[in-house]
C-alpha cells in the first residue's frame, strides 16, 4: 500500500507527465478546468472559422493562435507538463520537439513556396515538351 | 504518517537529484529501509513516464512531417474538389467533442486506477472506449462518403495528403482503443500492480497526445480548409 501514499504525495506526483494531483477531488478538478478551457477554445475556433463578422484574412491567424493556446491547455492540464523544478527534463524534451517540428514545417513551407514561385506554370512546361 | 515524512524527505532530496538518475546511491544510505524500496519504485515510474514522453514527441515529429506535406499540397487539387466543397464542419465538431470528452474521461480513469477505485476506472475506461469508437466510426463514415463521391485518395495530391494525415491519426486512435481494452483486461486479471499502473500512465499520455494532434488537425485541415 505504501507506494499508493507516495504516488499521492504532491511533491512527487507532479514530476511525471500524466501524473495527477494529490487527491481524487483535486485531480478531477484539474481535468475539469482543462476540459472547460479546451471546450471554450474549441467553440471560439469553430465560431471564428464560420463567422463573417471579422476581417477574413485575419481568420487563419486567429485559428492558429487558438490552436496553440489549446495545445498549451492540454499540455498543462491533461499531460501535466508544468514549469516546476521537478519537471525540467520533460519541458526540455518538449522544447526540443517543438524546435524540430518548427524546423520541419516552417522549412518545408519556405522551400516549397519558393520552388513554386520560381517554377514555370505547369501548362507552359507541357507545351515546351511538345 | 509516513506520507508526510516521505514528502519532507522528497522535498529535501528534490534539489540534489530530483530524478535520482544516479539511482540514489548516495541518498539511499540516509533513508530507512522501507523508504528505499519505495523510492526505487517511484523513480522507475518517473523514468518510464519520461521515456514514453520522448517516444510521443518523436511521434509528434512524424505527424509534423505529414502536416508539412499536407500544407504544401493543400492547393494541388488537380481540378478536383477542394476542402471547401468537401468538408462538413458539423461532423468535425462532433468528432472533436468525442475526442475532447474521451481525453477527460481517460484522465478520470487514470485517477481511478491510481486510487484503486474499480467503479471509476472501469466506468471511465468504458466511456473513453465508446467515445473513441464513435470518433473512429464518424471518421470511417466520412472517408467512405468521400470515396463514394469520387474524392478518394487517388483523385489529387491534396486528397492523398488529406487521407494520409487524417488516416494516420485515425490509425493511432484505433491502436489506442486496442490498448485501452488491453489495459482494462490487465487490470481485471492482474489488479493494480505497479507495473500495470505504469502501463496505464503510458496509455493516458498516449491518449492525451492524440487529442493534441487532433487540435492541430481540425484547425489546419478542416477549419482552415473549409474557410478558403
Amino acid at each position: 500500500m505504501s507506494h499508493v501514499e507516495r504516488a499521492n504525495d504532491p511533491a512527487h506526483a507532479e514530476t511525471v507527465p500524466g501524473g495527477d494531483g494529490d487527491d481524487e477531488a483535486g485531480g478531477v478538478g484539474i481535468y475539469l478546468i482543462g476540459l472547460g478551457l479546451a471546450t471554450l477554445l474549441t467553440f471560439v475556433s469553430f465560431f471564428i472559422a464560420r463567422t463573417t463578422l471579422v476581417w477574413q484574412p485575419s481568420i487563419p491567424v486567429a485559428l492558429a493562435v487558438l490552436a496553440i493556446a489549446q495545445m498549451g491547455v492540454h499540455l498543462v492540464f491533461f499531460l501535466h507538463i508544468t514549469t516546476g523544478p521537478d519537471n525540467i527534463n520533460n519541458v526540455l524534451a518538449l522544447a526540443f520537439g517543438v524546435l524540430i517540428v518548427m524546423l520541419l514545417i516552417g522549412g518545408s513551407l519556405w522551400i516549397m513556396t519558393h520552388l513554386n514561385h520560381n517554377m514555370m506554370p505547369m501548362d507552359q512546361v507541357m507545351q515546351m515538351q511538345r | 504518517m509516513s506520507g508526510a515524512a516521505a514528502a519532507n524527505g522528497g522535498a529535501a532530496r528534490g534539489h540534489d537529484d530530483p530524478y535520482r538518475l544516479g539511482h540514489g546511491q548516495a541518498t539511499r544510505q540516509r533513508q530507512p529501509a522501507a523508504e528505499h524500496a519505495d523510492g526505487s519504485l517511484l523513480s522507475k515510474r518517473i523514468i518510464v513516464g519520461y521515456g514514453f514522453w520522448i517516444f510521443l514527441l518523436s511521434d509528434i515529429i512524424m505527424f509534423s512531417a505529414f502536416f508539412a506535406t499536407y500544407a504544401v499540397l493543400s492547393d494541388a487539387t488537380a481540378g478536383g474538389p477542394s476542402g471547401h466543397e468537401l468538408f462538413d464542419l458539423s461532423n468535425t465538431a462532433i468528432e472533436t467533442a468525442c475526442l475532447l470528452l474521451s481525453s477527460f474521461t481517460c484522465g478520470v480513469a487514470s485517477i481511478g486506477a491510481r486510487l484503486h477505485r474499480g467503479v471509476w476506472f472501469y466506468g471511465a475506461m468504458a466511456v473513453t472506449f465508446v467515445l473513441g469508437a464513435t470518433f473512429i466510426g464518424l471518421e470511417a463514415h466520412e472517408f467512405a462518403g468521400l470515396v463514394a463521391r469520387g474524392a478518394g485518395p487517388t483523385r489529387s495530391a491534396f486528397l492523398s495528403a488529406f487521407f494520409t494525415l487524417v488516416g494516420c491519426h485515425g490509425l493511432h486512435v484505433s491502436a489506442g482503443l486496442l490498448w485501452l481494452l488491453t489495459m482494462m483486461a490487465q487490470v481485471f486479471a492482474k489488479g493494480y500492480r505497479p507495473d500495470i499502473l505504469r502501463r496505464m500512465l503510458c496509455f493516458s499520455l498516449f491518449w492525451h497526445t492524440l487529442d493534441i494532434i487532433w487540435v492541430a488537425l481540425f484547425t489546419v485541415v478542416y477549419l482552415m480548409g473549409a474557410g478558403q
